[in-house]
């Protein structure tokens, strides 16, 4: 029954959150008001907010030292996420086989530890820095935790099914993610696709004043 | 709810566009952007962190704008904004940001951390909650035409002293010249120099110019305190006097915030496209050197740097030119650690030079100018801004530094080549 569950009308509904709720998020800030800059624009907006869109990805080297605990850990986490949602062996069989039809070479499972590895450091890092640090403790939310430790126990329980092989393993592997799919939309994890606009409006200021961002 | 959170809370709602949903959207609470502001790194108190000062702004959004604010409104359950969520602020964005824009540079996901405080100023100074100095500033430049009370008698007496120094005719309400040159109420009071540089220059260069007795100050007070309404009457004046004369260009003096007010908020604020170019001097003596109508002699030989305004520079654009104008005069030039688009501001832009319940922390923000300074061992600052020299002059004098400060434009104007015949 709960294998039914969790296989079946959860999954459906987790995705149909997950999905619908990103797209209404980002349609109402993309189609939310925004006034007319009247100022005659010395520089390209498009061309500012494409180059900002790339370029923020590189720390400004003049403050580089000062932020290399974020700047480390955070690409850790984000790169070890990103090989182990779209390059762990089940991710891609699952996609293949569920949603999209076909599949690619999955990583050797030497690769799947390393980016496990990189994942869970990259984020405990920035976790106990949010707790830690007095800045990242005054500005943190309830929000910042939750997603958090939401992330960590998807992380967790699905290395422990892939290890493990046991069903029950990959049922609460599978459970952890569509509470994630359904938590997502409404929380800071849409910085996932959010830093993209948020970024290009940024970059297009910048660009029509012509400063060298 | 009072009449002034209602006010205040009014100007949040109106202020919440799609950037700024887009950066609270994104905002991963990362703490990035305090390595970035002189008054976290200088006093190491987490309160100055910049994305801080945008919480009433935040939470506006969070309450009305997010799924978990209106779930809890229509719970009955949410926490509703109170005087406190604007009152508690007003120190942190009036006293503790320079509105330097230097964590809109570093944001990992392209938050403008400066727009969204500026947008809370706003919010701050219309509900009543400013420093007195800056209300009493805005006050003098609505009702006398300046914040510091400069009238056109004093005007006309910098005039009459820039004559006689020069021995040349400053033009005044010329109708149909081509560029009208604007005071910074520094410049008039502190730095009069700037006008007889003026001066020196365009009659070097063949420039058909003249001041106005209608518009003849840039500073804008509204822009500093955070009122758009009163910062478009400021401008209103300024375009209303650029009319009158039918000129072709207005030029903003060098003080950064006035050529923000009127470069690139002005149109904005007043609702409509100027009839005219706006240029800040440093671009014009820029096209007039490439023109070859701006021709120098000599060379300075002491050890000298360049500060660059941030409303200029890093909010403003203009980072090449002061470098192509410093280059033909100046045989032992250095730049700081961090310099153009990520120099470390002065500390008293945004209103905190005129606000004086912030001087202490002044003082303190300039720590990290004076360790630049100190780095690179120079003879002089050059500068172009009034507003950044006064503040720069007040920090080394009160660190017991001896290091003259010197503004671009009338270093220029002291190796004009002789007038070409």
């Amino acid at each position: 029954m709960i294998e039914y569950l969790i296989d079946g009308p959860l999954w459906y509904f987790s995705l149909a959150v997950f999905s619908v709720g990103v797209l209404w998020q980002l349609a109402r800030i993309l189609f939310s008001a925004s006034k007319t800059d009247l100022s005659v624009a010395r520089g390209s907006a498009s061309s500012g907010a494409l180059r900002n869109v790339f370029s923020r990805f590189i720390p400004h080297h003049e403050i580089a030292p000062r932020i290399r605990v974020q700047v480390i850990a955070g690409y850790m986490f984000h790169l070890g996420l990103f090989a182990l949602l779209f390059f762990a062996a089940p991710h891609v069989l699952f996609l293949e086989q569920n949603l999209l039809g076909f599949g690619w070479t999955p990583m050797p499972h030497w690769a799947f530890i390393v980016a496990s590895q990189f994942a869970f450091f990259g984020l405990l890092i920035l976790w106990l820095r949010r707790m830690l640090n007095s800045v990242s403790r005054l500005i943190s939310t309830l929000d910042d935790h939750v997603a958090a430790i939401l992330t960590f126990v998807v992380m967790l329980t699905g290395c422990l099914a892939l290890l493990k092989g046991f069903t029950e393993l990959r049922l609460l592997h599978r459970f952890t993610v569509e509470l994630l799919l359904i938590y997502f939309p409404f929380s800071c994890l849409m910085h996932t696709f959010t830093f993209i606009p948020s970024r290009a409006f940024t970059g297009a200021w910048f660009g029509r004043r012509g400063i060298d961002a | 709810m009072s009449e002034r959170l209602e006010k205040g809370l009014n100007v949040l709602r109106a202020e919440m566009d799609k950037k700024v949903m887009s950066f609270f959207s994104s905002c991963v609470r990362c703490g990035i952007c305090a390595e970035s502001c002189l008054f976290y790194t200088e006093t190491d108190d987490p309160r100055y962190t910049p994305i801080y000062k945008t919480e009433p702004m935040r939470k506006l959004w969070k309450n009305e704008y997010s799924f978990w604010g209106k779930l809890k409104s229509k719970l009955g359950i949410s926490e509703p904004m109170t005087e406190a969520d604007l009152s508690d602020w007003e120190e942190l964005v009036y006293d503790g940001c320079s509105m330097c824009g230097r964590c809109s540079m570093v944001c990992p996901v392209g938050v403008d951390i400066s727009m969204v405080i500026f947008k809370v100023k706003h919010a701050l100074a219309v509900a009543g909650f400013s420093p007195e100095g800056l209300v009493g500033a805005t006050k003098r430049a609505v009702e006398i035409g300046s914040p510091m009370g400069i009238t056109m008698k004093a005007v006309l007496a910098t005039i009459k002293h820039a004559e006689e120094n020069t021995g040349l005719k400053i033009p005044l309400d010329v109708e149909g010249a081509d560029y009208l040159a604007l005071l910074s109420s520094n410049e008039i009071a502190l730095y009069p120099e700037y006008l007889e540089s003026l001066a020196k220059i365009f009659d070097h260069a063949g420039v058909s110019w003249t001041l106005s007795s209608a518009a003849y100050e840039a500073t804008n007070s509204g822009l500093q305190i955070g009122n758009k309404a009163i910062a478009g009457q400021l401008v209103q004046r300024v375009v209303d006097g650029a009319e009158k004369l039918k000129v072709k260009n207005v030029i903003s003096p060098e003080c950064g915030h006035a050529y923000t007010a009127l470069r690139w908020e002005g149109p904005n604020f007043i609702g409509k496209a100027y009839p005219f170019r706006v240029v800040h001097i440093l671009e014009l003596l820029d096209e007039l050197q490439a023109q070859g109508k701006l021709k120098t002699t000599g060379m300075e030989t002491d050890r000298l740097t360049f500060h660059d305004p941030c409303s200029i520079v890093r909010r403003g654009g203009i980072q090449a030119q002061p470098r192509n104008l410093l280059r033909p005069i100046t045989e032992n030039f250095v730049e700081m650690t961090d310099h153009g688009s990520m120099n470390w501001c002065c500390g008293g832009g945004g209103g905190v030079s005129s606000n004086e319940r912030a001087e202490d922390l002044k003082h303190t923000a300039f720590n990290r100018k004076k360790s630049q300074i100190k780095e690179i061992g120079v003879d002089a600052v050059v500068t172009a801004c009034s507003n950044c020299r006064m503040v720069m002059e007040e920090g080394l004098e009160y660190n017991e530094m001896d290091i003259p400060l010197l503004g671009l434009t009338e270093l220029i104007a002291g190796h004009l080549a002789e007038k070409p015949r």
